[in-house]
């Protein structure tokens, strides 16, 4: 009987979630696509975005994101190695160092935005640029993804450190052709979570690339991203909300992008490194 | 060298391979003791390894066993708590000396554990990878002697048709024999071999079991395991080890035969009865 019941719960849980994501996304569809077009996609924004497209936008967005991941990927993997590899249990620094990370993760991302601001824009005179944003971006999400590889490092069982030493392979010889490709599911799995944070976020982004809409010419440049986009249409300007809905449809599909094309990067160098 | 037949090894028969009539030393064990932190699980251990013979190393779990064969290859080096005392001696050598050279002291000595641990990578990889990283650059060679290692633990025919698909989806007989072939593609010296046979189901078990007795004389190999009967088919050496108050020691060690019909001491004699009875 319990069984039956948890079993009913189970379902309607899984079915309620599904519902829901269902409901959202084709409330977005419904009200987006009839906005939607090539034109939308390709051409720059008019009237503060009420018509027009999101040309310029988009292609700040993608370089944005371009500089977060450039930034974030190579750092948090030698940091979730040297926290999961060069770390005995107890190692003080190391205990330090994955607390403060734990903290950061669970900073507002705003307090992320002033700080960029502060120091990429400010102190290092990157000014508002998206150079300036993606890197506050990737100190948001690098504390996230840094635990995530770490724990998926953790993971990987002795036995493969122990045989690749008792073959006389280097300790980087180990990491890089057996640890980090055994590691590799978590190391995709943070890299997801990380896109999806770092394509969704207004707050840590107005104050370091700003809101300036037009087509970035350098990562010098200040570029408005999507996100902060469809909130600008959404908050501030009336009659703004056909174009906004429009604008969320394409985040989404973007978000989707980036995944599949980080899960094919991920497999591809998983598959260079495990059979060639 | 060696002839090669269409069978599956490539080693020759059982009764080809050289007896031990005349051993000599290739590592000389002496006076070694194993602490771990302040507890100390292995004292004074003085014992000859004999080039191309096998020695089985017997005794209950927990008196030192492991951390022998992993002091004579240095992998207690990855234990900060592990501290090595006393001398090891291979080719005039000094094993424990801080000054070795690790890395090529270890593709001297191989080493096999209890559970197979074939690496998640395809089987033609994990053969390949450790000579990439002892500086095999040409494909060609790397390839020819994967070939041949895998030709010497009979695992060619049965994988040679999937040699890009993961070592994992191997059975666990056949990882085992992959991860010997992986030891014997760097052209060791010594194998050393901690339980190689008590994860395997029997069939498995009498197929490595098989392989070892091939080694036997190309080879110079230790070889621990719980199964006595396994030990006096296979070894030519005995050494066995006894736990006093919770440290382990070498009882006795000496041609095998000897050691199991004649034993000398009276705690051999009790584990050799206790087991077989
Ligand atoms: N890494 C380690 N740290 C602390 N103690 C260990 C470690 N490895 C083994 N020991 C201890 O050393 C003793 C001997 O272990 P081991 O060499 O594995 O014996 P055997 O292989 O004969 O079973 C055991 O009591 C075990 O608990
Ligand atoms: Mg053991």
């Amino acid at each position: 009987m319990t069984e039956r019941l948890f079993t009913l719960a189970v379902w309607m849980s899984a079915a309620l979630v599904a519902v829901v994501l269902v409901w959202v996304i084709g409330d977005l569809v419904r009200l987006g696509i009839p906005h939607l077009s090539l034109d939308f996609l390709f051409a720059a924004p008019r009237d503060a975005g009420r018509n027009g497209g999101i040309g310029p936008i988009l292609v700040s967005t993608v370089l944005i994101i371009g500089v977060t991941l450039t930034a974030a990927l190579p750092l948090g993997l030698m940091a979730a190695v040297w926290l999961a590899e060069f770390t005995t249990r107890g190692h003080a620094l190391g205990k330090a160092i994955r607390l403060s990370l734990d903290v950061m993760a669970g900073v507002p991302s705003i307090v992320f935005g002033l700080f960029g601001n502060a120091f990429f824009s400010i102190y290092l005179g990157m000014g508002f640029s998206i150079l300036s944003g993606g890197l506050t971006l990737a100190c948001m999400i690098l504390p996230v993804f840094i635990r995530t590889c770490e724990v998926g490092l953790a993971a990987v069982t002795d036995t493969w450190r122990q045989g690749a030493a008792a073959l006389g392979m280097t300790r980087t010889a180990a990491i890089w052709h057996v640890l980090l490709p055994a590691a590799s599911p978590a190391i995709a799995a943070g890299m997801v979570l990380g896109i999806g944070r770092a394509t969704a976020e207004t707050a840590a982004l107005i104050f370091t690339s700003g809101y300036v809409d037009r087509m970035p010419e350098s990562l010098w440049d200040s570029g408005r991203s999507l996100a902060v986009h469809i909130y600008d249409l959404s908050m501030n300007i009336s009659g703004g909300d056909t174009a906004a809905d429009a604008a969320a449809l394409v985040l989404i599909t973007l978000i989707v992008l980036f995944n599949m094309l980080a899960q094919w990067l991920s497999d591809r160098w998983l598959h260079r490194r495990l059979v060639a | 060298m060696t002839n090669y037949s269409e069978s599956p090894y490539t080693l020759g028969s059982i009764d080809e391979a050289v007896a031990c009539c005349a051993p000599k030393p290739q590592l000389k064990v002496r006076a070694l003791s194993v602490s771990y932190g302040d507890r100390r699980v292995l004292e004074t251990v003085s014992m000859d390894i004999y080039r191309g013979c096998i020695t089985a190393l017997i005794g209950p779990s927990g008196c030192g066993k492991t951390s022998l064969l992993t002091s004579i290859n240095r992998l207690t080096d990855m234990l900060p708590s592990a501290r090595v005392e006393g001398s090891v001696c291979f080719e005039g050598q000094e094993i424990l000396d801080t000054t070795v050279d690790t890395l090529r002291l270890r593709r001297r000595i191989g080493m096999i554990f209890q559970k197979p641990n074939p690496f998640p990578i395809s089987i033609r990889r994990n053969l390949e990878l450790p000579l990439r990283e002892h500086g095999v650059r040409k494909r060609s060679e790397r390839a020819s002697r994967a070939e041949q290692a895998l030709r010497d633990v009979g695992l060619w025919e049965e994988v040679k048709e999937r040699l890009d698909s993961s070592a994992l989806s191997l059975s666990g007989g056949q990882q085992q024999r992959l991860c010997i072939a992986r030891a014997l593609v760097l052209e060791p010296e010594i194998l050393l071999m901690d339980e190689p046979c008590s994860a395997l189901d029997p069939i498995s078990s009498a197929v490595v079991e098989e392989l070892i007795l091939r080694l036997r004389g190309r080879y110079t190999i230790v070889i621990v395991t719980h199964n006595l009967a396994q030990a006096k088919r296979v070894a030519n050496y005995a050494g066995f080890f006894w736990m006093t108050e919770r440290v382990g020691k070498l009882i006795e060690f000496g041609q095998c035969q000897r050691l199991f019909d004649t034993p000398a001491h009276a705690l051999t004699q009790a584990y050799v009865d206790g087991v077989r009875g």
